[in-house]
């Protein structure tokens, strides 16, 4: 049989196309990617390979003969356990200038499940590094890779597709530094020990704030998760002074009156010497009185205000993806003759 | 030798090139492409309307015989020049965004007002300050510390915007822009004592001559003129002692300023019974 050219391939299932528990099946740890990558490297024809492999896909891009390409569904649910038809369900396949636009959408995060996302570029960097260490790649998909980074960097600074935050507690901290600027001097109090108040905690303390209080009913609670913020733990009956003494007050607990009334804010304000005063009420029934609002120098924002803000960052995003696609394109048709070549096919 | 153009053709461009310094910026903030090429656009043009402005100034003080400060032209364009350069430093130092877009509409409106109010240059005086040089600095650091009311108006009135933006929650046009409230409310207050600390010094340094010669400067001057200051004085107490702030703050000192501005008429008609006025040269 004559040898057929090699073509640039990829293959995998993304959250586009495989629920959480299939995409957990088909996770590559360590042993399954080793594996995976003995396998390939025994299959004649196979030439280069990389996975990129996050909680969201398991991706497998290389280079090979088109013959043998059809074959890797198997192998994949040989390593993985999965049956065929369970991964022939879930998925996808390109090959030629397709699989190269598909990994640019992926690494400029047009492809993450929160689109214009950052960390996927990373984690595609990552991924390259590994097979490069390995010497999993050679000259097509080092330039493809090296020609992905270039494009994602291209998208991220000139278009608006990781503007704005998406996330209620992101948003809160973007909110907060359009109050303080920066937020290393600002004093946090967070009213509530759960799982809100914990993750609010070190959103603020991941933006540089070093001054946290986490105030409980109980204050054991309160200790706990003010340890896991690395802030400190106040009770609950300090509030007044605990509110005069913070710049920022997120209030997220299962209390089923008001927590801070109008009138403990408005004597806080008071003591507080004209600073400005962010209050941030993630619970539902509501702890701060909406009245506290009309407090001079007080900025109050709830559940709903802060989610609606990260609903329009969304849209926002969405509304630049097709022109971060059309960028996209035009990169991967610069490209692909060059690739082409290296593949000693003009198309394949 | 070179020879400079003449005097309003320099503040023609001075003016002209604000107003592109303006549009540039409006255009990267619309189109959301103000990065690093932009800002250095903006400047580079601002740079450019200062210098121009700065020459045609210049060559009024050669004509008048020292500070151009002799009519209400002069007075304006003096405080539009004194707030560029105020901002040159502010913006520098506190890296202030929009700042600058704010600056040069503000410098491009008062340069282009002064220059089609024609009735404002009919006439000047000359050698106004005779040979006295603390009269020409008290002058000047006067209508400077205008400059710098004048770019504290304008650090106001983006502390008002970013204040209501958060307080209505109406967070599209200039809201991601705008530097952070904190940060203009103390712009806001470091621009105020340095606008009193001039004003104040030019105060001590006029108030020194006026002892000498008290019948040199009369009374609606006197008062405008010291009014303005302890009116602005007030307010710097009011702030420190923290009752006076945020928005009321704002407010305060966005009108103060254009109080500030309506009072340069009566100082400049007052001064004018002083001084014999020429057809300027134009």
């Amino acid at each position: 049989m004559e040898p057929t050219p090699p073509v640039l391939f990829f293959l995998g299932a993304t959250h586009h196309t495989a629920p959480l528990a299939v995409r957990e099946k088909l996770a590559l740890d360590e042993t399954r990617t080793a594996a995976l990558a003995a396998k390939l490297q025994a299959t004649p024809g196979v030439k280069e390979f990389a996975f990129v492999n996050t909680c969201n896909r398991v991706e497998l891009y290389g280079v090979g003969a088109a013959a043998v390409f059809g074959g890797f569904t198997g192998t994949l649910a040989e390593v993985t356990g999965c049956s065929p038809e369970e991964i022939g369900a879930v998925v996808k396949t390109h090959t030629g200038h397709h699989a190269i636009e598909h990994l640019f959408s992926v690494a400029a995060g047009l492809d993450s499940q929160i689109v214009g996302e950052t960390e996927i570029l990373g984690q595609v960097k990552d991924a390259y590094d590994k097979a490069l260490a390995r010497h999993w790649t050679g000259p097509v998909l080092n330039r493809v890779f090296q020609k992905t980074f270039q494009a994602a960097k291209h998208i991220r600074t000139h278009t608006r597709i990781g503007e704005g935050q998406v996330s209620v507690a992101s948003v809160a901290v973007d909110l907060a530094g359009k109050i303080f600027g920066d937020l290393a001097p600002v004093k946090v109090l967070v009213v509530g020990a759960g799982d809100i108040g914990l993750k609010t905690a070190q959103a603020f303390q991941s933006r540089g704030a070093k001054a946290i209080t986490v105030a409980s009913r109980t204050l054991s609670r309160a200790e706990e998760t003010a340890a896991a913020a690395g802030g400190w733990a106040a009770s609950l009956a300090d509030l007044p002074d605990l509110v005069a003494g913070a710049d920022i007050v997120a209030s997220s607990t299962s209390a089923p009156g008001l927590v801070l009334p109008r009138d403990l804010v408005a004597a806080a304000m008071k003591r507080r010497a004209g600073r400005p005063l962010f209050l941030i009420d993630l619970a539902l029934p509501r702890d701060i009185d909406p009245a506290a609002a009309e407090l001079p120098n007080v900025f109050l924002y709830n559940l709903d205000d802060l989610a609606k803000i990260a609903e329009e960052n969304i849209a926002h995003r969405e509304a630049e993806v097709a022109r971060c696609k059309a960028i996209l394109a035009e990169r991967t048709a610069a490209l692909w003759p060059q690739v082409a070549r290296n593949l000693g096919s003009a198309d394949s | 030798m070179f020879q400079l153009p003449p005097d309003r053709v320099l503040l023609w461009l001075g003016a002209l090139l604000y107003l592109a310094g303006f549009l540039t910026g409006l255009l990267a903030l619309l189109r959301r492409t103000g990065g690093a090429a932009q800002r250095t656009w903006l400047n580079v043009l601002l740079v450019a309307g200062w210098a121009c402005q700065w020459g045609g100034l210049y060559v009024r003080g050669v004509a008048a015989g020292g500070c151009p400060l002799g009519n209400t032209f002069e007075l304006v364009q003096f405080v539009a020049w004194s707030a560029m350069l105020v901002y040159f430093f502010v913006g520098t130092a506190f890296r202030v965004s929009l700042l600058g877009l704010f600056t040069a509409g503000y410098a491009a409106a008062l340069a282009f007002i002064a220059l089609l109010i024609t009735a404002w240059d009919t006439a000047r005086g000359e050698r106004i300050f005779g040979d006295n040089p603390w009269i020409e600095m008290h002058a000047a650091l006067a209508v400077f510390s205008y400059g710098v009311f004048g770019l504290l108006a304008l650090t106001a009135v983006m502390h008002l915007l970013q204040n209501w933006s958060l307080k209505h929650k109406r967070l599209n046009g200039l809201f991601w822009f705008l530097p952070s409230v904190v940060q203009l409310d103390q712009i806001n207050q470091r621009m105020l004592s340095l606008g009193v600390l001039l004003l104040s010094f030019s105060l001590v340094v006029g108030g020194n001559w006026f002892r000498q010669d008290p019948a040199s400067v009369d009374l609606p001057k006197l008062i405008v003129t010291i009014g303005v200051w302890f009116a602005y004085l007030v307010v710097l107490l009011l702030r420190w002692r923290a009752w006076l702030v945020s928005v009321r703050f704002s407010w305060v000192c966005l009108v103060m300023f254009m109080l500030a501005l309506l009072s340069l008429g009566p100082v400049n008609s007052s001064r004018q019974h002083e001084i014999p006025l020429t057809p300027a040269d134009r």
